[in-house]
């Protein structure tokens, strides 16, 4: 089920037969004078939640804010539907179809939740499918609704990541980038916010990048996965398959115990190029 | 009681100048965390513009005003275009040191343009005067302070109901979410310049006929300064409050106490709030930001 189907029909016919929706190939990018992802390529086809594993510091984020144009890389093209958004100005990414859920929420905290919502959809001038996406934003998250005309400071946290997800949303994204949405949240309220990541793929057929260091939840929410390591990408697969990985299991969902802690390495070959 | 009523409110008026003034300051620093000492310079320029076209040109007084605030606008966003946006992001000294030239520049064009005369516009107001029994208030004095009334509220229901205002807002609260949201911020930052410009523009012509127009009523920025400090820094009904408090302050010293206390008056209030409340009027409880 592709993006535009279901949430705007308007939209033109998807382009490219089969190709990936997002693409990066070859990517690296400078955090200030650090070279924080080298090589970095990547694939998210139409409807797909496709996940990237890996500690603090491997450069997750950077890879979502090169893409939405924040960053802008050193080397190498992110292409979305084919085309090279790569040094893209960030207000043309969003209006281009991608939206970046940013680590740490960052809602606006004086507006109003429902201004804050309003602002997620920023770029668009239809303003009664705005109405119309709003409720339906409020259907996957009724406490919005409740508190819509609060401070977003005042929300809880995960209040405030449902907040972040809804908002973005409202720019009716081709992607969603969502980096850690797990990140400061009780497990109850982070199997919630999955539960409704997951729904909002199957109903919305939203297409998403997700980050996280929570590798459990995020290997059984997505398709597949990456997992990368201090800048580079060190294996991929299906989450079926990474969930059965030795060092999968044995560095990210913790499943094996260690004997000799100190001589942490990969089992296998590193698979980066 | 009289003399101190009649004081008070054309202290009011001054006061509301001032406000106008550091309103500006407030609107650049929230939004880009700039803080614009060629303010009171933008004023200043808003002033003789609109003297070019209301006595020189011999526009109607409301053509020629809305003109220079047309016209500032423009220079208020290409200053920002040309001047400040190449070096967002290096130190704040930088940018500080930035607009200081750019007002003395500013100061010292205007003094060879328009020369070192006194000029003056004349109003619809000029010589009128309300009485009310004894009370006998300049219709200038009022003008200022029905205009300024004015503009707030319009400021206010731009910041509060129309979408580009609330994006200001938003890129004011959090500049990175901004940009996550489509936000063309950058854009935003010039717009802001144009709105300060324009609020500075308007209250140059407003004081135009309390001071008569000459290139260093700039200076007047140095005392707008302390209102906007006054009121926070960070807050737009600050400004305003901090704004009257010092006119009026400022208008009563220079009545009632020997000279030389007026022009002091402003950085003694100041000085004696900060002790009291360091984070200004409306600092701590700053809310409502724009």
């Amino acid at each position: 089920m592709s993006v535009e189907a279901t949430l705007d029909p308007s939209a033109a016919a998807p382009q490219g037969p089969g190709g990936p929706l997002l693409k990066l190939s070859n990517v690296e990018s400078y955090y200030g004078p650090i070279l924080a992802i080298r090589g970095i390529s990547l694939e998210l086809a139409r409807g797909q939640i496709v996940t990237v594993l890996g500690a603090n510091g491997a450069g997750k984020t950077t890879i979502l804010k090169t893409i939405s144009g924040v960053l802008d890389p050193e080397k190498g093209a992110v292409e979305l539907e084919g085309r090279p958004i790569q040094r893209m100005a960030p207000d043309r990414v969003v209006r281009l179809g991608i939206s970046h859920v940013p680590e740490g929420r960052e809602v606006f905290p004086f507006l109003s939740v429902l201004d804050n919502l309003r602002m997620g959809a920023f770029p668009r001038t239809d303003r009664d499918a705005v109405q119309r996406d709003l409720e339906k934003v409020f259907g996957y998250f009724p406490v919005l609704k409740e508190r819509a005309h609060q401070p977003a400071g005042q929300l809880s946290g995960g209040q405030q990541q449902m907040l972040a997800i809804g908002r973005a949303l409202l720019a009716r994204p081709k992607v969603l980038l969502l980096d850690e949405p797990s990140l400061g949240l009780s497990p109850l309220l982070v199997k919630e916010i999955f539960k409704i990541i997951r729904r909002l793929n199957d109903e919305e057929g939203v297409s998403m990048l997700l980050v996280e260091q929570n590798a459990h939840i995020a290997l059984e929410t997505a398709h597949y996965g990456y997992v990368l390591e201090v800048g580079r990408i060190v294996m991929d697969g299906t989450c079926r398959d990474l969930m059965k990985s030795d060092d999968i299991q044995e560095f990210y969902l913790g499943m094996k115990q260690d004997d000799d802690r100190g001589t942490r390495r990969w089992k296998k070959k590193k698979t980066w190029r | 009681m009289l003399d101190f009523i009649q004081q008070t409110i054309g202290g009011i008026a001054l006061g509301c100048v001032y406000g106008l003034i550091a309103l500006g300051f407030v609107l650049i620093y929230k939004a880009t965390e700039v803080v614009n000492f060629a303010q009171g310079e933008l004023m200043m320029l808003g002033a003789f513009l609109s003297f070019t076209f209301i006595a020189t040109l011999g526009l109607n007084y409301w053509l020629g005003f809305a003109l220079a605030v047309v016209c500032m606008a423009v220079l208020g966003s290409t200053m920002e275009r040309l001047v400040i946006r190449p070096i967002l992001g290096y130190p704040q000294f930088s940018i500080v040191m930035a607009t200081i030239g750019l007002g003395l520049v500013v100061r010292s064009l205007a003094g060879m343009l328009w020369g070192t005369d006194d000029l003056r516009i004349e109003t619809p107001f000029t010589g009128g005067v309300f009485k009310l029994g004894g009370l006998v208030i300049a219709a200038d004095s009022l003008s200022i302070i029905v205009a300024t009334l004015l503009l707030c509220a319009v400021l206010y229901w731009f910041f509060r109901y129309t979408k580009i205002g609330i994006a200001m807002q938003a890129t004011s609260q959090n500049m990175l979410a901004a940009y996550y949201m489509g936000i063309p911020v950058k854009r935003i930052f010039s717009l802001i310049w144009a709105i300060s410009a324009m609020v500075a523009c308007i209250a140059g012509v407003l004081l135009a006929p309390i001071t008569l127009i000459h290139a260093n009523i700039g200076f007047l920025g140095l005392k707008a300064f302390p209102a906007a400090v006054l009121g926070g820094f960070s807050s737009i009904p600050g400004a305003l409050v901090g704004g009257i408090i010092i006119g009026v302050v400022e208008t009563l010293s220079g009545f009632y106490l020997p000279e030389g206390f007026k022009d002091v008056a402003a950085y003694v209030v100041l000085l004696v709030a900060l002790m009291v409340m360091p984070q200004g009027l409306f600092g701590s409880r700053a809310l409502k930001k724009v």
